[in-house]
């Protein structure tokens, strides 16, 4: 299994090298404008947050899997997880707001060893919908995981799991050898239990990212095709999927860098600019938690370290007020989220 | 003048034909982008039916965008490669029918 880019001393595991990398070169040079300069064209005023509705809570960077494009520079070899005393931030935070979506990621949040505390707690205070990322894989990891399906069952949770393609080697290459066959295996635990089944409440969508260095194509055909392929190869079901663009940091960025192909990305990002997606990014109704218990714009923000633009900067500072006043900070990186339909954790936006 | 006579640069700049003759250059697009909507065939199918042509036609440009564009709608590389033979077929099919054109000519012409 490869190593995270912390593990391996890789220059860009520091995010001001990132930062700098992003906001140089053909940015630099003018031969492609700003995301500051492209939304002040296109709208002219900053991207403001609307009305919070969705706490996304990272609960750490552990994983079972070392995929090839993945933002947060997730593995085995991360340690940072999120201790009980930021989770009951969380809870107290939950219960002060009126979001209607809580949105558990990772890593790998089952790894996390308070993981089901803290989704029975969470579940008790009650949100619209509860979401927990789960990589698939991870049921399959280890005997004290292999209830998962029945635990999420049990706390009406709402799974979403990457799945960047129907075959094996597509799967593969992006997220690990081996992952395919046990994210179909875990897929069909969950279809066992009634996830994913149609009519049935228990909510099972699926997340696909690219496997590689090109934009998603349409959600609703993507998500017609993925249907048919796994109904008829492995009598798998499931409910949505969600086509969410790579943005180019972290891993991802790494691989754009080392193919070179970050060039031809960032045009085909810039080209592909929609400013009708600019009312519904994510970071306009979104809260990110860092493990930590700083607060972020979005989970991309809190990979690059960069803390929301408020005297609110942590959890235990939290005031919706003063933290709804902001301005959303943003970068190159941003590019990912306004492009054709537009990307957030929910998928498309326009 | 350019070093090479293909810079992958310039598909990128595809669009700027509409700046030396914009009336017909916009219809072009226009035409272009409703051919490769949902229709009766649907926009995968297009693709790859695009795929094939621009393997037949040698058009770099259009394989690079179209190998692309394929990718983004889920194809997979057999599938790709499945298309340009049958660009192939056509192609030396089309080269080998007019073998029969040689054998009328030969069968006329020899005693």
């Amino acid at each position: 299994m490869k190593k995270s880019l912390l593990a391996r001393n890789n220059d860009l595991a520091n995010t001001k090298k990132q930062l700098e990398f992003l906001s140089n070169g053909i940015f630099a040079n003018g031969e492609l404008p700003s995301f500051k300069e492209k939304i002040k064209e296109a709208q002219n005023f900053s991207l403001r947050p609307k009305k919070l509705e969705i706490l996304q809570i990272n609960v750490g960077y552990m994983c079972n899997q070392v995929c090839a494009h993945c933002h947060v520079d997730a593995g085995p070899d991360r340690k940072e997880i999120m201790t009980q005393e930021t989770m009951k931030a969380c809870l107290d935070l939950l219960k002060k707001t009126e979001v209607h979506t809580l949105d558990i990621t990772g890593g790998a949040p089952e790894m996390n060893p308070n993981f089901r505390w803290f989704v029975e707690e969470a579940s008790k205070i009650g949100v619209k919908d509860f979401i927990v990322r789960s990589n698939l894989t991870i049921i399959k990891a280890n005997k004290k995981y292999a209830d998962l399906p029945a635990f999420f069952k049990k706390h009406n949770i709402h799974v979403v799991s990457s799945m960047p393609h129907w075959t094996q080697g597509k799967t593969d290459k992006q997220r690990g050898n081996g992952v395919f066959n046990k994210s179909i295996q875990a897929l069909k635990e969950l279809n066992a239990v009634g996830y994913g089944m149609p009519n049935s409440n228990l909510q099972l969508d699926l997340v696909y990212n690219p496997s590689g260095a090109f934009l998603p194509g349409d959600q609703t055909a993507l998500e017609n095709d993925f249907k048919k392929a796994l109904l008829d190869d492995f009598g798998i079901q499931f409910h949505k999927l969600f086509a969410i663009t790579n943005l180019p940091i972290s891993r991802f960025l790494d691989y754009l860098i080392a193919s070179e192909n970050y060039e031809d990305y960032m045009y085909a990002l810039v080209d592909a600019f929609n400013a009708s997606t600019l009312e519904n990014v994510m970071c306009t109704n979104t809260i990110s938690v860092g493990w930590d218990g700083y607060l972020y714009d979005c989970d991309f923000n809190q990979m690059l370290n960069l803390k929301v633009d408020s005297n609110v900067k942590h959890i235990s500072q939290y005031n919706e007020e003063l933290l709804q006043n902001r301005d959303i900070v943003i970068n190159q990186h941003c590019y990912g989220c306004t492009a054709g339909a537009g990307s957030s954790c929910q998928g498309v936006v326009a | 003048m350019a070093k090479t006579y293909y810079d992958p640069a310039d598909l990128r700049k595809f669009g700027n034909i509409t700046e030396w003759s914009e009336e017909l250059g916009t219809k072009f697009f226009e035409y272009y982008n409703k051919v490769f909507e949902e229709g009766t065939l649907t926009a995968r199918e297009k693709s790859l039916i695009a795929l094939a042509v621009a393997h037949t036609e040698q058009c770099p440009y259009c394989i690079d965008a179209y190998t692309k564009d394929g990718l983004q709608r889920g194809v997979t590389k057999e599938e790709m490669m499945e298309a340009i033979h049958v660009g192939a077929a056509i192609k030396s099919g089309a080269t080998l029918v007019h073998g029969v054109q040689m054998m009328n000519k030969v069968n006329k012409l020899e005693m």
